[in-house]
C-alpha cells in the first residue's frame, strides 16, 4: 500500500530501457518517501524478468504472464492495472511516455479518476499548502515538465487523487544500478480472473517491428542541425563532420519539418533527449523545444550566423559565421591534427 | 453503408510560430499575439472522417469542439473542407479543466448527440502535447481505442480496420464499432478548402454569433437550417458538475516559470582557420573528440 509502481513495458524480449530509466527515479523517490519500489510487467513468456528489474531496487515484482498480453493491446492490460491499483493503492505510478505509454497511461488514469501528466522531464517530491481551502500536503509529487510549446515550464501536482501518475520520455531519466546483489519478491497476477472477453475485442493482424536504426541517444557525440542549415545538401556536411568524428547526426524539429533529416533524429521537447559528451549546434536557434533534449551535453559548441542566438547562453563555444563555412572547416582541421 | 462520425477538434494558440510580440514584457506569454488554428493533427483526424465519407456514401462528418466563442472559427473551417455539422461546446463551467475534466464534459456532449459509430481526433494539441485526452474520453464512453493511426483502411460489418504507425514498427488492428481513434501527424494531410462549400457555409454562426451581428443574419437558418452552428451549453448535455472544470481535475498547476535561459560564458570564436584550427587542437587534446 501506498508504494511507487512502475509500469514496465517490455521490448524485444526486455525490459525496455525507458522503464528502467524509471525504476532507478522510482528507487530515489521511494529511499525519499521511505516507502517500497514495485515493477509491474505485463506480457506472455515473461519468465526471469525479476531478475531484470531487481538490480534496479524493485521490492516487488508483479507479474501477468498470459498470452493475450503480448502483443501490447489496451483494454486487457488497462484491466489488470486497474484491478492491481484498487488492491494496492500505489501513492505514485509512473510510465514511459512511449507510444505504449501515451496509449495506456491515459485509459488507466481516466478509469481510477487519477491525475496523469505527460512528458515529466523532472519528478520530484514537495509540500503544498492550499491556502484557499486551508490544507496542507506532504510529500506530494511535482510533475515538472514544459507546456505551451516550450515557453513555460509548469510544476503539475495531484494533491487528492491516487495514484499520482507520470510518463516520461526515454532518456531523460538516467539509468542506473541501484544494487547488483537487491533481492525482492515476486508477485503473479492471476491474469485469468480478471480478464473479459470483451477486453479483447481489439485483434491485431498485422505487426512489423523493426529495431530502431538511429540510436542517436547512445552517440557520445551528436552533429545537430536546424533549420539554419539551409539545405538538404548542407546536411549532408553535418553527416560528413559526423561521421569523421564517429558521431551521429541530429536535428530539431524544424529541420525535420523542412524535410532536412528524419524524424528519428529529432532532439527536444518532442523527439529524444540526449546527453553527450559534445554536442554541435549548426544552424539551431535554440528555442527552449530543442535545448529541453540537449542542455545537458557535457560540451556544447554552437555554429550560427546570429551572434544573438539563445543556444548560445548554453553553449561552451560559440562560432559566429555560416554553417556552410564552418562545418567543412572543422572535417579539414581536425582531418590535420589527428593524423 | 453510411457511418456516423464524430471529429474531435480543438482551437490552439499556434505555439509553432511564436514571434518576437509572443512574449510579454514581464517574460509571460502574451496569448493574444498568437493566432488561433485548427489544431494541426485534428485536421488529420478530420481528413480521415471525410475520406470514409468520399468512400461510404451517406456518412455524416461532426466536428464537435470545447473552448471559448471563437472556437466556432475552426467548425466553420471544418465545414469548408466537408463536414456536415458542428458542436460548439462552450460555458464558463468548463474553464480550468485538465484533460481528465475536458474528456468527462466532452463524453457527456457525444452521449447527447445522436448514437455515433466512430470518434475521431488528433493524437494531441500542440499546447499541451499530452495525448490523453482521445483514450481519456473512450475511457469515459467505454468505447475500444485505437491510438497513433495513420490511414483507416475500411469500415464495414460494424468493424474497422486501422494501421498504426509506432515509433519502432506498425502494425494493423482491427475494432469493432462503435470506437475511438487518434490519428498522427504521419497520416495524410488535410484536403483544402472547397470553394463551393466556402460559399455555402460562409455564414454558419452559432446563436451568440447570430445575436452579435446584423438583424438581418438572425432568420437566416429559418430557412438554412444548415447555417446553424449548434452552441451547448453545460445546461444542454447532462454532467455532474463535480467532474467538471476545476473541480473535475485532479492535476493542479503549482507553480508557473517562463523559461529563461541560465547565463554563462561561452568563448567566443569567428570561423577564421587559426581558432578553428585551435579549437580542435583543444578538444582533441583534452579527449573529447579524436
Amino acid at each position: 500500500m501506498n508504494n511507487i509502481f512502475v509500469i514496465c513495458e517490455i521490448e524485444e524480449g526486455k525490459v525496455a530501457d525507458v522503464s528502467l530509466e524509471l525504476m532507478t527515479k522510482g528507487r530515489s523517490l521511494a529511499n525519499e518517501l521511505n516507502c517500497k519500489l514495485e515493477a509491474l510487467v505485463l506480457g506472455h513468456n515473461l519468465k526471469g524478468v525479476e531478475k531484470e528489474l531487481y538490480p534496479y531496487g524493485a521490492d516487488v515484482v508483479h507479474i501477468g504472464d498470459d498470452e493475450r498480453l503480448d502483443p501490447y493491446t489496451t483494454l486487457p492490460h488497462t484491466s489488470i492495472i486497474v484491478d492491481l491499483f484498487e488492491k494496492e493503492k500505489p501513492q505514485i505510478a509512473l510510465l514511459g511516455a512511449s507510444t505504449f505509454g501515451r496509449d495506456l497511461g491515459p485509459r488507466v488514469s481516466s478509469a481510477l479518476v487519477s491525475g496523469l501528466t505527460a512528458d515529466c522531464t523532472s519528478l520530484e517530491i514537495g509540500d503544498h499548502e492550499d491556502k484557499k481551502a486551508k490544507k496542507q500536503y506532504k510529500d506530494l509529487l511535482y510533475q515538472i515538465r514544459p507546456a505551451f510549446g516550450g515557453n513555460i515550464v509548469a510544476t503539475i501536482i495531484n494533491p487528492d487523487c491516487r495514484p499520482q501518475m507520470a510518463t516520461v520520455r526515454e532518456g531523460v531519466m538516467k539509468k542506473e544500478i541501484y544494487d547488483a546483489t537487491y533481492k525482492g519478491k515476486v508477485n503473479k497476477i492471476e491474469v485469468d480472473k480478471i480478464l473479459k472477453p470483451e477486453d479483447l475485442v481489439v485483434k491485431i493482424i498485422e505487426r512489423h517491428m523493426e529495431k530502431s536504426k538511429v540510436n542517436i541517444k547512445n552517440s557520445s557525440i551528436i552533429v545537430a542541425g536546424g533549420y539554419g542549415v539551409g539545405s538538404k545538401e548542407n546536411f549532408e556536411k553535418l553527416e560528413e563532420l559526423a561521421h569523421v568524428l564517429g558521431g551521429e547526426v541530429g536535428a530539431s524539429r524544424a529541420a525535420v519539418d523542412a524535410g532536412y533529416a528524419d524524424h528519428n533524429r529529432q532532439i527536444g521537447q518532442t523527439g529524444v533527449t540526449v546527453r553527450p559528451k559534445l554536442y554541435i549546434a549548426c544552424g539551431i536557434s535554440g528555442q527552449i523545444q530543442h535545448t529541453a533534449g540537449m542542455e545537458e551535453s557535457a560540451m556544447i559548441i554552437a555554429i550560427n550566423n546570429d551572434p544573438n542566438a539563445p543556444i548560445n547562453k548554453i553553449a561552451d563555444y560559440v562560432i559566429t559565421g555560416d554553417v556552410g563555412v564552418v562545418v567543412p572547416k572543422l572535417i579539414k582541421f581536425y582531418k590535420q591534427n589527428t593524423k | 453503408m453510411g457511418l456516423k462520425i464524430v471529429v474531435l477538434a480543438k482551437q490552439v494558440p499556434d505555439t509553432r510560430n511564436v514571434g518576437k510580440d509572443a512574449m510579454k514584457a514581464d517574460g509571460t506569454v502574451n496569448r493574444a499575439a498568437l493566432p488561433a488554428i485548427f489544431n494541426p493533427e485534428d485536421l488529420n483526424a478530420l481528413e480521415q472522417a471525410l475520406r470514409l465519407k468520399d468512400k461510404y456514401p451517406g456518412t455524416e462528418v461532426t466536428i464537435l469542439t470545447m473552448g471559448p466563442g471563437r472556437a466556432a472559427d475552426i467548425i466553420r473551417e471544418g465545414l469548408y473542407r466537408g463536414a456536415d455539422n458542428g458542436y460548439l461546446l462552450t460555458d464558463r463551467a468548463f474553464a480550468g479543466s485538465d484533460t481528465l475534466a475536458t474528456s468527462y464534459a466532452i463524453s457527456c456532449a457525444i452521449k447527447k448527440m445522436d448514437e455515433c459509430d466512430l470518434i475521431i481526433a488528433g493524437r494531441q494539441a500542440i499546447d499541451g502535447d499530452t495525448a490523453q485526452v482521445g483514450p481519456q474520453v473512450a475511457e469515459k464512453l467505454n468505447l475500444p481505442q485505437v491510438t497513433y493511426a495513420e490511414e483507416v483502411l475500411s469500415a464495414e460489418k460494424k468493424k474497422i480496420v486501422i494501421r498504426r504507425r509506432l515509433e519502432r514498427g506498425v502494425e494493423t488492428v482491427e475494432m469493432p464499432l462503435p470506437g475511438v481513434i487518434t490519428v498522427n501527424a504521419s497520416a495524410p494531410d488535410c484536403r483544402p478548402r472547397n470553394a463551393k462549400l466556402l460559399m455555402k457555409f460562409k455564414h454558419a454562426k452559432t446563436i451568440t454569433e447570430r445575436q452579435s451581428e446584423a438583424e438581418d443574419y438572425i432568420d437566416l437558418t429559418a430557412d438554412r437550417p444548415y447555417l446553424n452552428i449548434e452552441e451547448w451549453s453545460v445546461n444542454d448535455i447532462e454532467t455532474d458538475t463535480k467532474w467538471l472544470g476545476l473541480s473535475g481535475s485532479p492535476t493542479k498547476v503549482k507553480k508557473i516559470e517562463n523559461v529563461v535561459f541560465q547565463a554563462k560564458e561561452a568563448k567566443r570564436l569567428t570561423p577564421a582557420d587559426e581558432e578553428i584550427d585551435e579549437l580542435m587542437k583543444e578538444l582533441i587534446a583534452n579527449h573529447t573528440i579524436g
